[in-house]
């Protein structure tokens, strides 16, 4: 039996996937055509039409105007909000694999077996019906990517999913987008001997790429061998198919990381990043994108998080480094952050209205290479809105309601 | 000689007074919540030797000659400092490992005021704060309320009662966290019964050590001694509780034994209001940006403070430092207020009301002439995410201005901001427990 697969073949099955998932969806969740008005309706490419409009038929949008352009029969649903701006897309989060409960049946997001465990894929263990999947949806937050959580060196593939559908298979967007891994003291925080410090955690993922690179040679050629489900998913990192998503927090961690990239050419996502005001200059030349750790994280635990800013969304975004913001993974209360509120924190602290926004709608669409779908209110895009009643970003506004492909997945006020 | 100490004093204490205290300063032009009445646009806010002497319109107020005048713009609040009435800033420990009750360990031992958490909290208005042990104990030791003046030590920063001693409640917690292997409890009732047998004997502590003849009295106790306190009355438990049955729990034992208690975090508050209300039991509570996290904590929900202004209860918010951040606590009460709770009985949980349950409220909570002059100073509206805290001031001194490059550091965060061992050591021991999937 030949175990060997190559990459095309890979890229191909992971395709067909996804469009028999888009397929399943589309054909279970036809809704009734749509029309979304808004006294403030934000696009999400900057622009705000007073008074604005959205038709969305057969859960895309069909029309985006001021509202007494759009005319439409007396079949199709109105729904008048305040405010109405894109999805929100929560660019890195843990949640349907780290439960709400806590507990041990409900922890997914780190297997603690071993420090390098790339095969472990986020698909075999997402919850879409978890509680706090629900509670992100009923924020507004319609698009997650979400899946192994930082904690080993490489602990496994993230996913993208949209935050409604009773199966994965219904709300995935990409099954295997990049893969988690993590530098620094969070690394070598855990109960085995091995790795112990930075140097060894390094070493060890060095080796592994190493070995990843002659795996995916071989591959190229078409070589027989054993196939390894560990050194495929690497492999697909190195033909830049997947990234690597490294969270990293202190300066030196994060130059790490860039070496690393540089080395063995795989695309790099810094995620956390505490001390990236430290290397604007650094990520720029490198052209690394950052999802930035949650603005209100909790700034302890001496890896570097205690020099965490308010302002290094700001900083980096004036400095024209590609952000993004994220909802993370915490090990306590709260137990998912809502990355509506962590935008919010960033107003005040250097960053306007738009530029918030942006760092939750447009700005992870594209970093997730989903823009063609959601991200912002254009033509042919996903009918993915979040309805407010007021300045979405303040925190005496609710979230009134939730649509995600043209139909209202949450009428919760939040 | 003793003329000369005496000179030598009296000389300090007018160089005090001077350097300390501008000896007036008149705050005018901004928009004032007072609490204690209705909101003044325009208004003025006299401050004497630490004191606040008068609050009123601006054209009502009468600024002696001499006065510092500051001048402020009309978007600008003042409203009074900040009250947390639960942190665990500065270090803090209280019990260790060994017991799950330990009411004669003192937060008060513990503190290090030089951590970043304090400047933290005044960069987020905070000017009293009730700092205590953690919650995995049944009972984890004596609280402190300390005032955030400057100081070299905690004995410069903690309130006093009337006899010059340390002011403080106790810390109690019921629920799961204090459910671990022996001594520790493993279930509630057994949780229940261990907090009544060590209340039984400290009765009876109690009734020996009032015997007249001093020879019968046992020897001094310091557990005993602090429960007797809470039984008189004399000390405030601060009751750690999030399920519904747990409170009710908490007031059965409050009941029983006669305390003064106030109930702390109060996750599911919202299933029993109207028992809350009636029991008159004040609640401290926390708002989080999400519920879960642990078992006790899934319905954990904003709709919590609505329900108890609409059931009559006393409100107060706070930090529970590190769990929240006390950079922005106001953000807690706008959460409230976003989940429909008055924006007056947001105001007072983070003022008065917090005040009264530490039993500072003639001190502090308000800018009633006569209290500390603890106020803050807003760009804007107080639970807008545009407005940021702009100055603190603590007995008529200013403690955080973020004009000072130091204090933006603190307020912002940065590099080398906040001290390696600030925030959350209470929060990082559970979150350790929840990484090796040991939280109960």
């Amino acid at each position: 039996m030949n175990f060997s697969l190559n990459l095309r073949q890979i890229k191909r099955s992971t395709i067909a996937l996804l469009v028999m998932a888009i397929a399943l969806f589309s054909s279970t969740t036809f809704a009734q055509d749509l029309l979304v008005k808004a006294e403030r309706l934000y696009i999400g490419t900057g622009e705000m039409i007073e008074n604005g409009a959205v038709l969305i038929k057969d859960g895309k949008i069909a029309q985006v105007g001021s509202a007494s352009s759009i005319r439409v029969g007396d079949d199709v649903e109105v729904i008048e909000v305040a405010v109405a701006t894109p999805g929100l897309i929560d660019a890195r989060s843990t949640v349907g694999l780290s439960g709400a409960k806590n507990q041990p049946h409900d922890q997914d997001q780190l297997e603690r077996s071993a420090a390098i465990q790339p095969e472990l894929r986020a698909i075999d263990a997402y919850n879409p019906r978890e509680t706090l999947v629900e509670w992100l949806r009923e924020h507004g937050v319609t698009t997650v990517h979400t899946g192994h959580g930082p904690g080993e060196v490489v602990s496994g593939q993230t996913l993208i999913s949209k935050t409604a559908g009773n199966t994965v298979t219904q709300s995935v967007i990409k099954p295997s987008f990049g893969l988690s891994a993590t530098l620094g003291p969070d690394a070598t925080r855990h109960d085995r001997s091995t790795p112990g410090n930075r140097s060894k955690a390094v070493a060890l993922l060095r080796a592994e790429l190493q070995k990843a690179k002659e795996y995916k040679a071989k591959l190229d050629n078409g070589e027989e061998q054993a196939r390894d489900l560990g050194l495929e998913a690497f492999a697909a990192a190195l033909s830049g198919d997947m990234p690597i998503v490294i969270e990293v927090h202190r300066h030196h961690d994060i130059m790490t990381a860039m070496r690393l990239a540089e080395e063995f050419g795989f695309k790099l996502i810094l995620s956390g990043a505490s001390e990236a005001y430290l290397l604007i200059d650094e990520i720029l030349a490198a052209k690394v994108p950052v999802i930035i750790h949650p603005t209100m994280m909790r700034s302890y635990g001496g890896n570097g998080k205690q020099h965490a800013s308010f302002t290094t969304a700001a900083r980096l975004v004036e400095a024209g480094v590609e952000v993004a913001l994220q909802s993370g993974y915490e090990g306590y209360v709260p137990k998912v952050r809502v990355v509506l509120f962590e935008a919010a924190m960033t107003l005040g602290h250097g960053l306007d209205f738009n530029q918030a926004l942006h760092l939750i709608t447009m700005a992870p669409a594209k970093m997730l290479g989903i823009d063609n779908r959601v991200g912002s209110l254009e033509v042919g895009k996903d009918a993915d809105i979040a309805l407010f009643n007021g300045d979405p970003f303040e925190y005496t506004t609710n979230v009134v309601g939730t649509i995600i492909d043209g139909e209202r997945v949450s009428n919760t006020v939040r | 000689m003793r003329l000369h100490t005496t000179l030598f004093i009296c000389l300090a204490l007018v160089g005090l007074s001077t350097n300390s205290y501008a000896k007036s300063q008149a705050f005018v032009g901004a928009t004032i919540i007072p609490i204690d009445g209705p909101q003044i646009q325009n208004g003025t806010l006299l401050i004497e030797d630490g004191k606040i002497t008068a609050v009123g319109a601006r054209d009502k107020v009468r600024i002696p000659r001499g006065t510092d005048i500051v001048e402020l713009s009309a978007e600008q609040v003042i409203m009074p400092g900040i009250v947390d009435s639960h942190s665990h800033i500065g270090e803090v420990s209280g019990a260790d490992r060994s017991h799950p009750i330990q009411p004669e360990t003192r937060a008060y031992d513990s503190i290090n005021i030089r951590s970043s958490g304090f400047k933290r909290a005044l960069s987020g208005g905070i000017t009293s704060a009730n700092i205590m042990p953690g919650s995995g104990h049944l009972i984890s030791g004596q609280t402190v309320y300390v005032k955030l003046r400057d100081g070299n030590g905690i004995d410069e920063l903690v309130y006093r009662n009337e006899d010059g001693s340390v002011a403080g409640g106790l810390k109690m917690a019921n629920g799961t966290n204090s459910l671990r292997a022996s001594p520790f409890p493993g279930t509630r009732a057994k949780s229940a019964a261990l907090v009544r047998a060590q209340y039984i004997k400290a009765q009876e502590y109690a009734a020996k050590m009032a015997n007249d003849d001093a020879d019968k009295r046992p020897a001094r106790d310091l557990g005993m001694e602090t429960l007797a306190q809470v039984m008189s009355g004399d000390r405030t438990v601060h009751f750690h509780s999030h399920r519904h049955d747990d409170m009710l729990t908490a007031i059965r034992l409050r009941d029983e034994f006669g305390f003064n208690m106030v109930l702390h975090h109060t996750s599911e508050a919202w299933r029993i209001a109207d028992e809350i209300a009636a029991a008159k039991v004040p609640v401290s509570m926390i708002l989080l940006d999400s519920p879960g996290g642990k078992l006790e904590t899934m319905e954990l929900a904003n709709k919590n403070a609505v329900a108890l202004e609409n059931a009559g209860a006393v409100v107060a918010f706070h930090t529970d430092d590190g769990v929240t951040d006390s950079r922005y606590f106001l953000r807690m009460a706008a959460m409230g207020i976003r989940a429909g709770m008055s924006e007056e009985a947001a105001l007072l949980g983070l003022t008065q009301v917090g005040a009264d349950m530490l039993d500072i409220g003639d001190r502090t909570g308000s800018l009633t002439p006569g209290k500390d002059a603890d106020f803050v100073i807003l760009s804007g509206k107080p639970f807008s995410v545009y407005t940021r805290v702009q100055q603190t001031w603590v007995e008529g001194q200013k403690r955080f201005d973020i004009q000072d490059p130091e204090d933006k550091l603190i307020a912002e965060g940065g590099f080398n901001a906040l001290s390696d061992d600030d925030g959350g050591g209470h929060v990082h021991h559970f979150e350790e427990h929840a990484g090796h999937g040991a939280v109960q």
